[in-house]
């Protein structure tokens, strides 16, 4: 089960204020970008075949948290969704099952219903996502939704805008909100749109503010900015949380979300995570892949591997 | 003229900045190009040449550390007073070197012009040896040059001003320190150069002057493991085998002696390079955003 | 060492058929191979198996002199072509070395033990890129700040280690042969074959004969090549006792030297560094190449209010460190050069040990033939211990510590070499001081390692002179 970071732990001083939440943020070692592209893209590197690319597919497809987040969204589109969670691969009953469904609060009954049995969590994204502007009465209203329909998992964004002028205590506050609407019912997943962070520096900082305040999960994105996750930003957040759990015991999950496409991809994500936090994150309660398309590809390379002929998308269905 | 007697002057060695007899006693007759005598000079020992080592080392941090203004402004200030004093070097030059007064005086003029000319080179030397290099990658990257350290000057032994001028001045010109062996047949001039450094803001101990036999002082100066060059513009064939030989043991630069028919012709660059390393200094770039710009 | 998790990645080979090793070489004179003159021959092995890939001819004085004359006679129409000539050949050689760059990257990874992600991703991108940079100036040297007409030297003779056989041969040859001399140049005993495919390159590109002369062989092969009276320019990389030899070789004579020795390179670390990048630039400072490199930061001098946090995260990354087949796409650490060298390390971390200096290694299975060392560091070092003092050459870090910016400064520069240095700290006016006080000749900050054929690279002290690479590395063939 969830260790949930709201216990008392060495950093709890940290908070106590606004000043001392500012000087602990700004304590942080900084980040040198070149530094941590290089070493991001050199575990890009790794060259993974065989036994280990067939472990490293099916492990990739237990993390998926198959997204829809779009207007268009319909039941019947959510339904198709959870069906496919739960079956990816309809000819092959070995295939794993993807971790979640990740949909908007209106969705949540009908996705938990489409997996229901399956052990298929839903998530819901929450808190006025994706831009966040909202009051916060209307975000926790919003997170309350989603919790009464059965959600899981909430997946919220942090205030960007709050974050960028400083006030820090005001987007701890805000997740600390949420963290009690979520209660024991559902883990909480804290967005930080790291696109509209900017800064490696900034990044670091959100993730230790995310994680003080309760975060189950630290997520990079929404997937509706330009730049999503990348190998740096997520290979970042995972030192925060390997040095997290290093200074206070409590263990943090992190999910690279937009932007990961191909199992090639996915699996450069799994060597950053078993180098860099450590086998104890190989495992979808602590590591989660927001995606849509990455799964097929992932089905593709799973038939691949399993028949020796490359598969084509016409052998996988289509969402 | 009245039957005054002269006062004849003690000629000493420059060493820190102050004017010591040789640790030895020892001094040596120096006659004019007729054999008259001139005066006694110091004979250096190899103490002295240590001291002056250690003495150029104390030296080097702050005159290397100066800025280049600084150090250009200082060797102008050398060029001012030998002008103040050109009467002086001009006999003594012609004395030294056997030359007629019109001969001697143009030796005198082209080193004071020698040394307006380094003292313009001090902030212009990093921007024509250094600058950026164009890596293939997300690195500032920029070469400068500095000065190598100590370094020993055999200075030339036929022309003992002007020769001098031009293999010491290009050595302090970018930072480094000078322990100078001077001519060993004419070390006046060197010697009573010393005393226009001394009054011209130049630190004790960046020019240090020791006069006696140059293969005597040579072989401790090429063998100290504290001095990082050695220019042997003032030895002959078999000593500048020998001392670079021995200059092998800390790897010094070694400038090796050249023909100079011609002291007085535009040196070039050559002589400031000679004693120059090349520093490259790397750092990351990278972008302004983790990931570029979002919207 | 990388621990037994679920996700263990299996291995993955690059193949060893993109390079076919004959069973033996000759020496390469005047654009043949030949047999030395005394027909000895010596053998060249894998370092991470002891397999014997190849019987190498040993070029003795009867050889210097045959490659030395050949060179000589190349000079003359050599140094006479069109500079735009000159470029063309050497654009060619950097073309043929980028199609032939998996080949090259297998066999340097064979002859010398090192991971194929290091020849692969370092060695052979940078000797392509360094004959690439230097062909374009071979028509511009006009240009170059070496006066109106610069000329050539002549000969020039070249003594090359084992540590990146090809990419050291690519620093010589490519500003050689832009400026117009002609070379014979003697790869080390342990790692002569790419010097030796290097040849055939020269052959594809149809380089004139006697341009380019190889010489495998000994200590002994390479005195003779330096002293040869014939010799005009001599450049060597090695060792600093080797490098005094050679100075006292070349002593009072007219040829021209520039040294490339060795180094103990301090990394400082202060106590506002980027962490994370920092550990990775400490593990890529010393145990790039397995720490068998001149400019490696072998000695971390880390401010005391971090050392607890610092190590830590340093041992937790050394204990992911992949240590095994060369030619795994997965290694990190491959094997040592040879058991010479091995013999010297251990013989160091012996020495170490034995004066109190405190050693420590993540788990670390070694393989059962071959010549290997596990990356290493020691804690409790002293400016006056042997291994902060000495080049030790493998993976093998010193840990001293320090308090203020100036013992930083004045611990790194207690040395009596100059060659490399790394400073850590995201204050910019502090890198800028410090890399100021340095007496190295390459200063990285926040970072380490890095190359790159625009940039000059060359030692302060008993580090060595002159500088390979960039402009400034055209200045060492030509007569100014």
């Amino acid at each position: 089960m969830p260790t949930t970071a709201s216990a008392a732990h060495p950093l709890t001083d940290v908070t106590a204020s606004d000043s001392t939440l500012r000087r602990f943020l700004h304590g942080l070692p900084g980040v040198d970008a070149v530094g941590l592209e290089a070493r991001a893209a050199s575990l890009g590197t790794r060259s993974i075949k065989t036994t280990a690319k067939a472990y490293a597919i099916d492990l990739a497809i237990s993390m998926v948290d198959l997204t829809t987040l779009e207007g268009a969204d319909t039941p019947g589109k959510v339904r198709a969704l959870g069906a496919k969670a739960v079956r990816p691969d309809p000819t092959d009953r070995t295939t794993p099952a993807t971790a979640a469904v990740c949909v908007y609060p209106d969705m949540v009954a009908v996705a938990k219903e489409a997996v229901a049995g399956s052990g298929v969590k839903v998530a819901s994204v929450a808190t006025a996502f994706p831009a966040g502007r909202a009051a916060l009465p209307v975000k926790l209203a919003d997170v309350r939704d989603a919790v009464a329909a059965g959600a899981d998992e909430v997946d919220m964004v942090i205030d960007r805008g709050a974050f960028l002028a400083g006030h820090y205590m005001k987007v701890y506050d805000e997740i600390v909100a949420v963290r009690e609407v979520c209660g024991t019912d559902a883990r909480l997943k804290v967005i930080f749109e790291t696109g509209e962070l900017s800064t490696y520096d900034n990044i670091r900082r959100a993730s230790w503010l995310g994680m003080l305040a309760g975060a189950d999960f630290i997520k990079t994105s929404t997937g509706k900015v330009a730049v999503n996750a990348t190998p740096a930003n997520t290979l970042l957040m995972l030192e925060a949380v390997r040095d997290f759990r290093a200074q206070t015991g409590v263990q943090v999950g992190v999910k690279p979300a937009g932007g990961i496409r191909t199992s090639k991809d996915a699996i450069k994500f799994l060597v950053l995570v078993n180098e860099t936090a450590g086998e104890d994150w190989l495992d979808n309660h602590w590591f989660r892949f927001g995606a849509s398309s990455l799964l097929n590809d992932l089905l593709m390379q799973r038939q691949k591997l399993a028949t020796g002929r490359y598969s084509g998308p016409d052998y996988v269905t289509v969402d | 003229m009245s039957d005054r007697l002269n006062v004849l002057k003690t000629y000493k060695l420059y060493v820190g900045g102050k004017f010591p007899r040789s640790e030895s006693g020892r001094v040596y007759e120096v006659t004019d190009a007729k054999g008259k005598w001139l005066a006694n000079a110091p004979q250096s020992s190899r103490k002295d040449a240590r001291d002056a080592v250690v003495a150029a080392r104390k030296a080097f941090g702050g005159w290397a550390g100066a800025t280049a203004y600084n150090r250009g402004q200082v060797l102008y200030r050398v060029a001012e007073m030998l002008e103040g004093r050109r009467a002086q070097f001009v006999h003594e030059v012609a004395d030294a070197e056997g030359l007629s007064k019109s001969k001697a005086a143009e030796q005198v003029d082209a080193a004071v012009d020698r040394w307006v000319w380094y003292a313009g080179w001090t902030d212009k030397i990093a921007q024509v040896v250094g600058g950026g290099n164009p890596v293939a990658g997300p690195y500032f990257n920029l070469s400068s040059p500095e000065p190598t350290g100590v370094v020993a000057v055999l200075a030339p032994q036929e022309s003992s001003f002007l020769g001098l001028v031009s293999v010491l001045a290009p050595v302090i010109a970018t930072g480094n320190t000078a322990v100078v062996v001077a001519s060993e047949k004419a070390p006046l001039p060197a010697l009573s150069l010393a005393e226009v450094l001394a009054t011209s803001d130049v630190p004790g101990g960046v020019v240090n002057v020791l006069s006696g036999r140059t293969a005597e002082i040579a072989a401790p100066l090429a063998s100290h493991q504290d001095v990082n060059a050695i220019d042997l513009a003032g030895a002959d064939e078999v000593l500048a085998k020998e001392l670079e030989i021995a200059a092998a043991d800390n790897l010094k630069r070694v400038l090796r002696p050249q023909p100079v028919d011609d002291w007085t012709a535009t040196p070039g660059i050559d002589r400031l390079t000679a004693f120059l390393e090349t520093k490259t200094v790397w750092h990351p770039t990278g972008s302004l955003g983790a990931g570029g710009s979002s919207y | 060492m990388a621990s037994a998790s679920a996700f263990e990645y299996a291995p993955a080979p690059e193949s060893r058929s993109v390079v076919d090793i004959a069973p033996s070489y000759g020496l390469f004179i005047d654009g043949e191979f030949v047999e030395a003159a005394d027909g000895k021959v010596f053998k060249t092995v894998s370092p991470s198996t002891e397999e014997v890939l190849s019987e190498i001819a040993q070029a003795g004085e009867a050889d210097v002199d045959r490659a030395v004359a050949a060179a000589r006679r190349a000079f003359e129409k050599w140094s006479a072509l069109p500079g735009s000539e000159r470029a063309k050949y050497l654009f060619r050689i950097a073309r043929i070395i980028q199609e032939r760059s998996r080949e090259l990257a297998v066999l340097e990874t064979l002859d010398n033990g090192k991971p194929i992600k290091e020849t692969r991703d370092a060695d052979l991108p940078l000797v392509a890129a360094h004959f690439f940079y230097y062909a374009g100036w071979a028509d511009k040297l006009e240009h170059a700040g070496f006066g109106v007409s610069p000329k050539p030297l002549g000969v020039a003779g070249q003594v090359i280690p084992w540590n990146f056989p090809l990419l050291m041969l690519a620093w010589k040859i490519a500003p050689a042969l832009a400026t117009g001399n002609t070379v014979v140049l003697k790869p080390a005993e342990t790692t002569p074959l790419s010097a030796l495919f290097f040849a055939d390159v020269c052959r594809q590109a149809g380089l004139p004969k006697g341009v380019v002369n190889i010489l495998p062989g000994y200590g002994d092969t390479g005195a003779a090549l330096v002293a040869h009276p014939d010799v005009n320019k001599v450049a060597f990389t090695g060792s600093t006792a080797v490098g005094k030899e050679i100075a006292r070789t070349v002593a009072g004579s007219r040829k021209k030297l520039t040294l490339e020795l060795g180094g103990k390179g301090a990394n400082i670390v202060f106590d506002d560094a980027p962490i994370d990048q920092a550990v990775e630039g400490i593990v890529n400072g010393i145990f790039f190449n397995q720490g068998q490199v001149c400019c490696a930061g072998s000695r971390l001098l880390v401010q005391e209010s971090i050392q607890d946090e610092l190590l830590d995260s340093l041992k937790r990354r050394l204990s992911t460190l992949r240590l095994g087949d060369p030619l795994d796409k997965n290694t990190d650490i491959g094997a040592i050069n040879s058991a010479e060298q091995l013999a010297r390390i251990t013989s160091l971390v012996d020495k170490g040990a034995a004066e109190g200096a405190e050693p420590w290694s993540p788990e670390c299975e070694l393989p059962s033939a071959g010549y290997w060392f596990a990356p290493t560091l020691f804690t409790n070092v002293t400016q006056a211990h042997t291994i902060a003092r000495d080049e030790i050459f493998g993976p093998v870090l010193s840990v001293l510590t320090f308090r203020t910016p100036d013992e930083a400064v004045a611990k790194a520069n207690n040395t009596q070499y100059g060659l490399s240095a790394g400073i850590w700290t995201e204050k910019g006016s502090r890198i800028l001081a410090v890399a100021n006080k340095l007496r190295a000749g390459v200063v990285w900050s926040n970072t380490f390692n890095k190359f790159d054929p625009t940039s000059p690279f060359g030692g302060y002290k008993e580090s060595g002179f002159g500088r390979e690479g960039g402009r400034h590395g055209l200045e060492a063939y030509l007569d100014v």
